[in-house]
């Protein structure tokens, strides 16, 4: 540690570390515009100069290391002079019109100018003018008020990993673009309109409509992907004008994804559902909610009278509160059905009746940074998970090493060590190979419930590299991806993966798909009751039913058959023909059925024209009711809702006792959320408790591709588009009018185009289960052989079938 | 895009540095681009930057800082005079004058025939030899008088 003084104040700071950190310590505040904690260094702006005892002139804080004894001044005559010269220089360029600029209010360069500017200025010459650049959707620019910091372009390497922006010419001539004509498409992104200390990047869909100064500030947690980022979401009139991150460093760190940021465009979206609406006579018609629920509770009774409660289920989101999905499968339970699931996405279920407790991170999320090894299986991870991508990434840079099994090899904007690109069918077998070497270096007996399936194998190089990287680096850890948990083998590939991990000795982890994916395993939003110990205060009155699962529910059993599905549905914050693993088959079982009770934000356009649905409430979304969320790590979340529900929106909680009552059953008299949660965990502690990745009697018996397969038959990797993930960010107009929102084409290896005599940007017919859409075909030749990436959760594919498996491409 | 022959050259740049940073040669693999092709199209500095494994806008910002890389099409002999104060003090300001009169263009002005350009240059760091100017980058010329332009001119023109 060095020691040295700061403005008569003793500090220390660890070896290399600068005068701009003591004063942090100390909380002295030194002017600065280049200088970020995050960031590296620069030293451009030159604001922070300080005097500094012994040195002939002002030294730039955040770059001056600290030395034994030194002794700095802030706020001496020549620190100040120094200060406001540097300030005189840049308002030199800099337009003095705060007024119209959309930053003003929360300008660093204008509270700094109250500080350090004068009271007018000097400069009569001409001032520069910089032409603006359309940098996307999302980042609006002005340019002449940019001050050079490169904060932004330091984003770009060091954090998003990717250099969009820099900085091009020189001295008076330099300014700040993105490589000639080219938009920004990070999925951080808008990341550097928080970093801009001036109004030179702004937020496009926020861009003068609110000053700083009229919104509130209230805090929330992101109901998008399992991460739970802290945010701050400003609102104005009981409307959510926009979304900023709340610092959480053990969370989001002081970042945002895109998705978190400015998903907020689709809560005010037309879409929105605002009055209950029932179907009577193929005509919807809006009425009030005592009549909607009216409605759901005597046809609930209905289709149990006539089929019985098992005929019943509860399909939800797992977007949706905790609160929410604790009530929902309450309400099921109580009905006499245990057909709750939350995993519409999840194809393979055999592992159900194997696992210990709640699949989770398996670490914590700031864990992930001090990784040196990690295998990532089934993920193109800064998609599904942008800031643990993140994360990832930074610890790469410290010298981890970063190994991926993935049937597409996207970019990572990050060095990955090994990497095996195989069909979705092979994946097993790779990690299996993988088991096996690392069984063979480290001395260890392969695992009885595995042996079968790999003792067999022929290891390869890659899978023989990725155990040694595993074994040999620690700390090392093993993580399944959103499309590992959609594989219609993710119960061999959760085993394997757990066996690995335990041979290696690494961590095990599975990424949470959705904002509350670990949550609604507490809650129970499941069909088994034996995937878990219910918590030991909570002790269950119910009879212990066995239920459907999702896909059951949906009327595809576990040989693929199709066999009876329920009559009734009660869907949660779901858009079923985009949330399901299955989106023709789903809509066909919701044809099919009696009642269909939808519960949901929006006039899901699909509902309303196909008509499979009968009824539909408007529920709140998580800006307008208070609600839990447990995110990956198992950490739990509370927040409250930040404005009042639009028309005659109400939280889903609220919906939900009432239909409890109506439906006569005990226990749903609930005056407050707090109330809920008391009872699902009467202690957060209690969560810690019930996470467990591990399966027990799990057996894998083969690798081999499944039966049916032939070869040359085309396989798909239906993978989710980052911004058609939930109902909330399909809505957000300037996320869908990103290069990541594009329509889904059919990718395709140049060899498989050449088999099927399809050139790029030819139309090609998609068949699969009798569904056929028509798409441009795209050329991807890391994709590997005989397989066809073709998106799922989108409007325009919702006519195909399962997300992996055999599909038919033909030339039109 | 480039000639076998120059990637051989820009290969020869790149062996200088250590292997994970190949980033290095970008000067000189752009010098190389350039004197194959007159001058860096934004497509050679995308070409450039895939070849170096480095972003394109990395690249741009190498190619706009120094004077030296032409992002325009010029002439076939891109003329610049040192225009500083020590070359102005010893006739280059006449020297100029007789270039444009007898060229018939100005500065940063291309020759209708697409033979010389003409720029004005910075200190070339041959103040004793005033005044200066360079031929494509490469070709110093000292104490340029008019009789010397002329001969320079006459030399380029055939």
């Amino acid at each position: 540690m060095i020691n040295f003084e700061i403005d008569g104040k003793v500090v220390s700071v660890p070896k290399n570390g600068t005068v701009m950190d003591g004063a942090n310590q100390l909380g002295i505040y030194i002017p600065h515009f280049c200088y970020h904690k995050k960031l590296s260094i620069a030293a451009n702006c030159r604001m922070c100069l300080v005097q500094v005892e012994k040195a002939p002139k002002p030294l730039p804080a955040c770059a001056t290391p600290a030395m034994e004894g030194m002794k700095v001044f802030t706020h001496s005559g020549q620190a100040v002079t120094a200060q406001k010269g540097v300030m005189e220089f840049l308002l030199i360029n800099h337009p003095l019109d705060c007024p119209i600029c959309d930053q003003g209010g929360e300008c660093q360069l204008q509270d700094l100018a109250v500080g350090y500017g004068a009271s007018s200025s000097r400069y009569t010459e001409a001032k520069r003018v910089v032409a603006n650049k359309n940098l996307g959707p999302l980042i609006s620019t002005d340019m002449t008020r940019c001050i050079h910091c490169t904060r932004c372009v330091r984003f770009g390497q060091e954090i998003a990993g990717i250099m969009e922006l820099g900085m091009a010419g020189r001295g008076e001539h330099a300014e700040i673009l993105s490589f000639v004509g080219r938009t920004v498409d990070s999925e951080l992104s808008g990341n550097v309109i928080d970093l801009c200390p001036v109004g030179a990047l702004v937020s496009k869909p926020f861009r003068y409509s609110a000053r700083t100064w009229e919104l509130s500030r209230r805090k929330s947690i992101s109901p998008h992907c399992g991460l739970g980022s802290n945010l701050i979401v400003q609102v104005k009139q009981n409307r959510v004008m926009r979304v900023l991150p709340r610092e959480n460093e053990v969370i989001n760190e002081c970042w945002l994804s895109d998705k978190d940021r400015f998903s907020y465009e689709g809560l005010n979206s037309e879409e929105r559902l605002s009055k209950p609406m029932i179907r009577r006579d193929g005509e919807w018609q809006e009425c009030n909610w005592q009549t909607a629920l009216e409605f759901v509770a005597n046809g609930l009774k209905a289709v149990k009278e006539k089929y019985g409660a098992q005929r019943i289920g509860a399909l939800a989101s797992a977007h949706s509160t905790l609160e929410e999905l604790h009530l929902l499968q309450k309400l099921m339970r109580g009905f006499g059905s245990a057909n709750v699931d939350h995993r519409l996405r999840q194809s393979d279920f055999r592992a159900d009746g194997h696992l210990l407790g709640v699949p989770w991170l398996g670490m914590s999320i700031a864990e992930l940074s001090r990784l040196r090894s990690v295998l990532i299986i089934g993920s193109t991870l800064r998609k599904d998970h942008p800031l643990i991508a993140q994360r990832l990434r930074q610890a790469v840079k410290q010298g981890a090493q970063l190994n991926l099994i993935n049937p597409v090899d996207d970019d990572l904007l990050t060095k990955v060590a090994n990497r095996a690109i195989v069909a979705p069918a092979a994946m097993v077998s790779l990690l299996a190979q993988v088991l096996k070497a690392a069984a063979e270096l480290r001395g260890v007996e392969i695992p009885g419930a595995v042996e079968d399936a790999v003792s067999q194998l022929e290891v390869t190089d890659v899978a023989r590299a990725m155990a040694a990287s595993l074994i040999d680096i620690k700390p090392s850890a093993i993580l399944l991806g959103n499309l590992a948990q959609h594989h219609p083998r993710y119960g061999d590939i959760h085993a394997l993966a757990q066996h690995l991990a335990q041979i290696a000795e690494a961590q095990f982890g599975v990424l949470g798909e959705a904002a509350n994916s670990v949550g609604a395993y507490i809650a129970r939003a499941i069909p088994d009751p034996h995937i878990q110990q219910a918590p030991a205060a909570n002790p269950s009155s119910q009879p212990e039913l066995k239920g459907m699962n999702a896909q059951q529910m949906l009327g595809i059993s576990e040989t693929g058959a199709v066999a009876d599905p329920c009559q009734a549905y009660v869907l949660l914050n779901l858009e079923p023909e985009l949330d399901s693993y299955n989106s023709q088959q789903t809509v066909k079982a919701l044809d099919a059925a009696e009642l269909v009770v939808m519960m949901g934000a929006y006039k899901s356009p699909h509902a309303l024209s196909r008509n499979y649905a009968d009824v539909l409430l408007p529920i709140a979304p998580f800006t307008e009711t208070s609600g839990t969320f447990i995110n990956t790590e198992g950490r739990v979340q509370i927040f409250n809702g930040v404005v009042a529900p639009l028309g005659e929106t109400r939280p889903a909680w609220k919906v939900l006792r009432v239909l409890g009552n109506m439906l006569g059953l005990d226990g749903f008299d609930y005056d407050a959320p707090e109330q809920v949660r008391a009872e699902i965990f009467p202690d957060e502690s209690e969560v810690s408790r019930l996470l467990d990745n591990n399966l027990r009697g799990f057996a894998v018996e083969s690798t081999e591709a499944p039966e049916g397969t032939t070869s040359g038959e085309i396989q798909r990797i239906g993978e989710v588009p980052i911004y058609q993930a939930d109902p909330i960010v399909r809505r957000a107009g300037s996320l869908q009018r990103t290069h990541d929102a594009a329509a889904p084409v059919a990718w395709m290896a140049g060899a498989l185009m050449d088999r099927l005599g399809v050139r790029l940007g030819d139309s090609v017919r998609v068949k699969q289960g009798g569904g056929v859409v028509q798409l441009a075909a795209a050329r991807d030749d890391k994709l590997p052989a005989d397989c066809a990436r073709v998106a799922a959760a989108h409007p325009l594919t919702a006519a195909l079938g399962d997300m992996f498996g055999p599909i038919e491409i033909e030339k039109l | 895009m480039l000639k076998a022959e120059s990637l051989k050259k820009i290969d020869h740049e790149i062996a200088k540095y250590p292997a994970d940073q190949k980033q290095s040669a970008v000067m000189s693999a752009l010098a190389i681009a350039q004197d194959e092709k007159g001058w860096l199209a934004t497509e050679t500095m995308d070409f450039i930057a895939h070849y170096l494994e480095m972003p394109p806008i990395a690249v741009y910002e190498v190619a706009t800082f120094y004077n030296m890389y032409n992002l325009q099409p010029l002439g076939e002999y891109k003329i610049t005079v040192c225009t500083n104060l020590p070359c102005a003090l010893s006739g280059a300001n006449q020297a100029v004058a007789h270039i444009q009169q007898k060229l018939g263009i100005g500065f940063n002005e291309t020759t209708m025939d697409g033979k010389f350009t003409l720029k004005e240059g910075e200190c070339m760091g041959a103040c004793g030899d005033a005044p200066v100017l360079l031929v494509n980058n490469k070709r110093m010329c000292s104490f340029m008088s008019s009789g010397k332009i002329d001969q320079l001119l006459d030399e380029l023109s055939q």
